[in-house]
Formats: structure tokens, C-alpha cells, sequence
């Protein structure tokens, strides 16, 4: 056996799953995000977060990594403020 | 020295003597007896193993993926059903490399539900990526489980030792079980080269992409393929050791009989005696003897099936009637498609399957004769006989 079958933890960050998105990837509009963090609770990947950086109201807004977003759409369904839309994936 | 046992207890005693670290069991006719023993030997406190009881067989094999992962020597004993519940499991533990044994006591599978024994169960998992062997005595089953966990241990492919249900399994034979100490000496103690350790954590079985799956799946083909060579080796070094012949395929009888009939098992003690029987008869009415001459081919490893030994043994014959107590239903029995395989292009023999021996139907040597003369006279691929 000469291929090593182990993985050292957190190494699946490696595998960069957005690209099996097919049909649409989450923009969101980082003026309307107030910071509530709903897609970040509902994301099924866990790639909703805060980048850090604030919009002109000093909110913190969120973002989704499209490294490993597969376009699911539950963020853009869940925001209270209609922050985020779908947009047609281009590959 | 040599004991009068029960095959579950001959087992039973092979596996204490090879010191494994954790033994699961869940139990199923016919292959209780052995966990049985094997409970009663921990409880006794002769066996040092861990001895985890199990909800299912699917937990029984999955208990020995953790175990084995963690770097321990792992054993488990299944039948038809339970075999058949641990399938998922059993892609796995091939899959992630793990040199686990199991004995599966063979026998019918539903429906309708049957407990006796057939090979069914076992012959489903051919395509699993195990090696697969077939023992005819006690005492064959008892040494092929110490070549078991040599060659699984080196080759990190999981071993499946198959024995007749009841036929093995409680029946009470002479056997010699293998000598600890020299176990010790022929099995040395399993060194993994990587284990599950809370202190340098690493994931078994994880996640390959498309872009790495297939090498991964060619590997444990080409590994499965090349360890026939390590199983012939392992096989002489038992000689030495042991004193007692292990072989990929055996034949018995005349080198020059144009007809041979091969099997797996158990069975194959009743063939030779039957063919002995033939050449008797024929010598006894002094005409006709080269003409009933029967040879017996046993084939011990299905996985990896030994082709150019099978080649070498029965290339030349005329006839090969091959015994099976399965069937690839609508096709025909499952080592006789293994047989045509094999000889593809290179014998130019008749292939004759016959299926018989199905659910505990009993093959009697007046069976086989009847399947040799069938075998020889019939047009078909393939022949169910029952009576």
C-alpha cells in the first residue's frame, strides 16, 4: 500500500467543494446587512460569517466564502432584510 | 497433540492461541458457537482480549474498524444474515485498509429463511475486496486462521475464512490446534503504521474527491491481485513451521484423468471419497479404469483466485465439472463462472456447473456420481441435482 488512506484533521478545508455549485451563488449587499447573523445560524455549510470589516451604518456584515458555497439559497431565503440575492452562476 | 473437538471450539481455541486484542460478537446460526466459546474462554479469564458484545452485526464489524483502526489485532465471527447485514461495513474495513479476520460459517440465506448451511452468504461478498478462503477439514479452517492474520497483517487487506455450516462448524473432528508458542513465532505482533491516537488525531476513511478515488480503488485491486504471491509464501512458511500443507488450489487424485471435478469446502472430502470409490469399482471389474479415472481439484482462495495454479492443474482435462452450493441465480454456480473465467482461451475443456447442496440438501456420494456422469453427458452450463 503506497497511497496514505489517513487525513490529518482540517484538512477537508483543502477540498474546495464550491465547485460543485451549479445554478446560483449568494451576493449579498453589504449596505442593507444589519448583522444578525441568520444565514450564519442557517447555512448548512458554515460559511456564512463576518468578514471584519463594517458598512456605512457601522454594522459588521456578513459574507458567504464561494470557495465552498454550493448555492443552496437558504441564506438569501432567511434574510430579514433581503440583503443577499441569488445571481446565475457563470462557470 | 491432537484433540477431539468441535469445529467452534477448535476455532475457538486457533483464535485465543493468536492472542487478538479485541474479539465482538454477535451471535448467529451457525457460527454462535464459536463467540460462545470464545465469551466463556474471556470469562474464564484465559482470553485476554477485549470481548465487546454487540446490538447487531453491523455494530459487531463496525466495533472492529474502531479497534483496528486503533491498532489492535481484531477478530469476528458472522453467518448469511448477519453476513449479509454487515455489508456496508465490509466495502469499509477493505476500503480503509484495516487487517481484520473473520470467520463466516456458511450457510443458506432468505428467503425463505434457512438456517443450514450452503455458501451463499459468503459468495455474495466476493466483489468486496477481501481475501476469501475455503477450508474442507477442522483442521485446514484452524491453520488458514493463522495464515489469516499473517497475510492480512502485511498485506492491510481484511482476511474472510469460510467453513461449511454444521457440516464444520458441529461436527467433532481430531484436530491439532496450532501451538501458541509457535503462533508466536510465525504471527508477530501487529505493528500498524498509523492508529487512531488522541495525541496525533487522524481521520480513517475520509473523503476522496474524483480526483483521487479511483488510485485508491486501483490500489486495492493491484494489492488484492499481488497477494496471492504473499499467501503462497506465508502458506510454505506454515509448512515449516507446522508441518501441515497449506495450498492456494490441492488436487487429489490421477494426474492423467481427463475428467475433474472442483469444489470449495467441505464438499470436497465426499468427492474424493467418491472418486476413490470409482477407481475401486473399475479395478474390481479390471476394464474400462482409464476411462473412469476422476480427479479432484479444491480450490482454497477465492479471492485472490489462484488462475495459472488452476491452469497449470487442470488446463489439459476434458472435463471440468465444477460443484457449487451457490448460484448466480439465472446464470449459473459461482465459482463455475470463476472456473470459465479463468480457462477462457486457455483449455479447451467442457465447463459444467452444477449447483447442488442448496439450504442443507445433503450431497451424497451417490449425488456425485450422478453429477460426474451428468457432467460429462449433459449439453447444458448449467445443472441443479437434488436427488
Amino acid at each position: 500500500m503506497k497511497i496514505k488512506l489517513t487525513a490529518k484533521p482540517g484538512t477537508s478545508s483543502q477540498v474546495k467543494t464550491g465547485s460543485w455549485r451549479e445554478l446560483s451563488y449568494p451576493e449579498t449587499d453589504h449596505e442593507k446587512c444589519i448583522g444578525c447573523a441568520m444565514c450564519e445560524m442557517a447555512c448548512p455549510e458554515g460559511i456564512c460569517f463576518k468578514v471584519g470589516e463594517q458598512n456605512s451604518k457601522g454594522k459588521f456584515f456578513y459574507e458567504a466564502d464561494l470557495d465552498y458555497c454550493k448555492g443552496c439559497g437558504i441564506c438569501a431565503e432567511v434574510c430579514p432584510v433581503k440583503a443577499i440575492t441569488m445571481k446565475e452562476e457563470k462557470k | 497433540m491432537k484433540k477431539i473437538l468441535e469445529g467452534s471450539r477448535a476455532i475457538a481455541e486457533t483464535i485465543k492461541n493468536i492472542d487478538p486484542g479485541v474479539v465482538s460478537a454477535y451471535p448467529i446460526t451457525p457460527q454462535t458457537h464459536i463467540v460462545e466459546d470464545l465469551a466463556k474462554m474471556k470469562a474464564d479469564g484465559e482470553g485476554k482480549y477485549e470481548y465487546v458484545r454487540t446490538e447487531s452485526e453491523f455494530a459487531a464489524l463496525s466495533v472492529l474498524i474502531g479497534a483496528s483502526a486503533a491498532g489492535s489485532r481484531t477478530y469476528t465471527a458472522t453467518s448469511s444474515q448477519g453476513l449479509l447485514l454487515m455489508t456496508e461495513v465490509i466495502f469499509c474495513v477493505s476500503g480503509m485498509r484495516l487487517p481484520i479476520v473473520m470467520t463466516d460459517a456458511n450457510r443458506a440465506i432468505s428467503a425463505p429463511i434457512n438456517i443450514w448451511n450452503d455458501q451463499q452468504d459468503a459468495v455474495t461478498m466476493r466483489d468486496a475486496g477481501w481475501i476469501m478462503l475455503y477450508g474442507e477439514t477442522n483442521q485446514e479452517v484452524c491453520d488458514l486462521h493463522v495464515l489469516a492474520f499473517k497475510v492480512a497483517e502485511q498485506a492491510l487487506i481484511p482476511v474472510m475464512v469460510n467453513l461449511d455450516g454444521f457440516v464444520l462448524t458441529h461436527t467433532v473432528e481430531p484436530v491439532e490446534i496450532p501451538d501458541r508458542t509457535l503462533i508466536k513465532k510465525y504471527l508477530p505482533d501487529y505493528q500498524p503504521t498509523e492508529k487512531l491516537d488522541v495525541k496525533n488525531p487522524l481521520t480513517f476513511g475520509a473523503f476522496a474527491t474524483p480526483a483521487h478515488y479511483m488510485e485508491i480503488r486501483q490500489e486495492l485491486h493491484d494489492d488484492l491481485a499481488a497477494s496471492k504471491k504473499l499467501i503462497a509464501k506465508e502458506m510454505a512458511n506454515f509448512k515449516k513451521l507446522f508441518g501441515r500443507d497449506l495450498n492456494l488450489v490441492e488436487y487429489y487424485g490421477d494426474r492423467n484423468a481427463d475428467t475433474v471435478v472442483v469444489a470449495m469446502g467441505s464438499v470436497i472430502g465426499t468427492i474424493k471419497d467418491t472418486v476413490d470409490g470409482l477407481s475401486h469399482e473399475t479395478r474390481s471389474i479390471k476394464h474400462g479404469l482409464k476411462k473412469n479415472k476422476v480427479g479432484v481439484l479444491k480450490v482454497v482462495s477465492l479471492r485472490p483466485l489462484p488462475i495459472e495454479e488452476i491452469i497449470k492443474a487442470i488446463g489439459k482435462k476434458k472435463n471440468i465439472i465444477v460443484i457449487d452450493k451457490s448460484v448466480s441465480l439465472g446464470e449459473e454456480g459461482i465459482l463455475a463462472g470463476e472456473l470459465r473465467r479463468a480457462l477462457f482461451g486457455q483449455s479447451k475443456a467442457k465447463i459444467v456447473s452444477i449447483v447442488m447442496g442448496l439450504g442443507g440438501r445433503d450431497i451424497t456420494p451417490e449425488l456425485i456420481k450422478k453429477a460426474i456422469d451428468l457432467g460429462k453427458k449433459t449439453k447444458e452450463n448449467c445443472v441443479f441435482i437434488g436427488k
